[in-house]
């Protein structure tokens, strides 16, 4: 269904009700506050598993996280926990988005034009891009299968002695790639919604996007929300700023 | 639980930087050499192991064997394990084995440990846990390929036999070799015990009839500061899983040397990659942006100008 990954449903709850989003003129409700605080839950609890996990995994070089966490014997109590954590909040953000990141015919198109997004050389997304750009899917799914895959050796290397010491040093690997790659796309995630997209942050701390944001970006979303066509609303306030420039000369 | 001021370190789990006095005091590497031709399995060497560590005393169990517990624990180091081995022509034989870590000259929970200092080899080959600095996450157990190392819920410490590497310090011999009553236990230096057991498995060929006697020092991990005499060195399973070739996993060898340093410099790639990317390509801005003044470097002249 194309229309399910362009629009996002959420039926208001409990968190929701908690907090609130200002939609100023000319924005866009973007993100509710549900979805704004699984995503920091899970921001904060992936950066304590990955500073906690690092001062195990290379302890010559991170032996200044260890003491973070209150030492040695701490960090490896609470590294699991923090993976509980991170896991059960991006459960439930999975839950949430489950409609969303389906993965569509126009999902793989956008892969076959990635080099053209990498080099910026259309001005503006792909008109078909719905509420997530493929890529954005793609790094949604490879964290559900890191996630699977830090569940099922996480618990091994948790209770060993039930797994034997094979599975363990199996595990152990796993565990290892699942979080660099992980921490590989998280460079690219954080850079993208500041740096990389100005105007991107906003969408999940004030749960709002400007509209230019939005058709710029996210084409059929916009079109799918407001029911205007984006291309048409890029070059009504291309108009517009022109001539703005003109009464400015 | 070592007497540092004889003792010298030679590998550190998880450290950074040299090893400080390595090589500055040449020490013979030291060996226990256990005869499992000439052991009764009274183990009064288990006795003098839980005395001398002054360990609190391990509950036995009844399974119809002499087997009083099926494995060591962490209060108990040192084990005999009976085993009624059935030869090939239907004859039974007890094989009896003193079971406790080989000190492994290529220490598998060494390689294994991510906590700084929490185990130590010395340079006479003693392989010593400091619980001080063990943080519990029990990986030495899968980097060990003789299961030694166990873990005691209560202090969430891994303990396992010491060598009596406190007694060695002080140059005396380890507590079990002590109270063995048979001489089945030798201790001295690599070489020394190494000569004598070779003689013993050669005696044990020509003299005693067994034709696959021999010693078992096994080299898959650079030997063991704790070796056997075998009545057949063939098949060291029968004595209760020594394994014939004891090998460390490849995560804590291969994965955790030389992968896990290139893994980590390959997702910082990441982090090079977005950064270069803004510098080169720079970011996408909402559409409309501001005209256009100037784009540095500037586009290359179209053919002729002026
Ligand atoms: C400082 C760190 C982070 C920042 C600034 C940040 C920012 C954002 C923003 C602005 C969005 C909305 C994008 C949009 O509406 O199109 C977003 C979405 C998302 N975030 Fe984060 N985030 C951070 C850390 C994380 C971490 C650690 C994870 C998980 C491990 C994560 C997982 C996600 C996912 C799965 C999405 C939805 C799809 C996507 O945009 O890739 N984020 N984030
Ligand atoms: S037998 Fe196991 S615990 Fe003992 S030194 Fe070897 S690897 Fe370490
Ligand atoms: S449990 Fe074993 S591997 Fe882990 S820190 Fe302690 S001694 Fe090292």
């Amino acid at each position: 269904m194309a229309t399910s990954a362009n629009r996002f449903v959420h039926r208001t709850n409990v968190i929701d009700r908690l907090g609130r989003t200002v939609v100023y003129a000319g924005e866009l409700l973007r993100h509710p506050v549900y979805t704004r605080f699984l995503h920091w839950m899970v921001g904060i609890f992936f950066f304590l598993a990955l500073l906690s996990g690092f001062g195990i995994y290379l302890p010559w070089i991170f032996r200044f996280f260890t003491p973070l966490f209150g030492g040695g014997a701490t960090t490896r109590f609470l590294h699991p926990w923090f993976g509980v954590g991170f896991v059960i909040f991006f459960g439930l953000q999975a839950l949430n988005w489950l409609g969303v990141m389906r993965w569509t015919p126009a999902d793989s198109r956008w892969m076959k034009h990635i080099k053209e997004y990498v080099t910026r050389s259309d001005s503006v997304e792909a008109p078909e891009t719905g509420f997530f750009n493929a890529g954005q899917k793609m790094q949604f799914w490879e964290i559900v299968c890191g996630c699977i895959a830090y569940v099922i050796t996480g618990v091994i290397m948790w209770f060993p002695e039930i797994f034997g010491r094979i599975l363990v040093a199996i595990s152990y690997v796993v565990h290892d790639m699942s979080a660099l790659i992980m921490l590989f796309g998280i460079f690219f995630h954080v850079y993208l919604s500041t740096f990389g997209e100005p105007g991107t942050t906003q969408a999940m701390t004030r749960g709002t996007v400007s509209e230019a944001w939005a058709w710029t970006h996210h084409p059929a979303w916009y079109h799918e929300i407001t029911g205007r066509d984006p291309q048409q609303a890029l070059k009504q306030a291309e108009a517009e700023m022109a001539a703005r420039e003109r009464a400015n000369d | 639980m070592s007497d540092r001021g004889t003792l010298r370190i030679q590998q550190i789990s998880a450290h950074p930087g040299p090893v400080a006095g390595e090589g500055t005091q040449r020490q013979d590497k030291v060996c226990k050499l256990i005869d499992t031709t000439t052991c009764i399995g009274c183990k009064a060497c288990e006795v003098a192991c839980v005395e001398w560590n002054d360990m609190p005393f391990q509950t036995t169990y009844f399974d119809n064997t002499y087997q009083t517990m099926p494995d060591t624990d962490w209060n108990y180091w040192n084990l005999i394990k009976f085993n009624e081995d059935q030869h090939d022509d239907g004859s039974f034989a007890w094989l009896m084995r003193k079971h406790q870590c080989m000190h492994c000259e290529d220490p598998g929970c060494l390689r294994a440990c991510p906590a700084d200092g929490a185990i130590v080899q010395y340079s006479n080959g003693i392989v010593d846990f400091q619980q001080e600095n063990c943080i519990g996450c029990q990986f030495c157990v899968s980097g060990c390929p003789f299961n030694i190392p166990k873990f005691n819920p209560n202090t969430k410490k891994v303990y396992k036999c010491t060598l009596c590497s406190d007694r060695v310090g002080a140059g005396l011999e380890p507590a079990c070799i002590k109270a063995c009553p048979t001489g089945c236990l030798h201790f001295g230096t690599k070489e020394d015990m190494k000569f004598m057991a070779e003689n013993r498995a050669t005696q044990l060929r020509e003299v005693s009839g067994f034709q696959n006697a021999g010693v078992y020092d096994p080299d898959t991990i650079g030997g063991t500061h704790v070796i056997y005499v075998l009545h057949d060195a063939t098949k060291p399973e029968r004595y209760g899983n020594l394994p014939a070739k004891p090998r460390i996993p490849l995560s804590f060898t291969v994965w955790k040397d030389i992968f896990k340093p290139i893994g980590l410099f390959g997702a910082m790639l990441g982090f090079v990659g977005v950064v270069m990317h803004y510098v080169f390509e720079g970011p996408r801005r909402e559409q409309p942006t501001p005209p256009v003044v100037r784009i540095d470097p500037p586009p290359p002249p179209a053919g002729k100008e002026n």
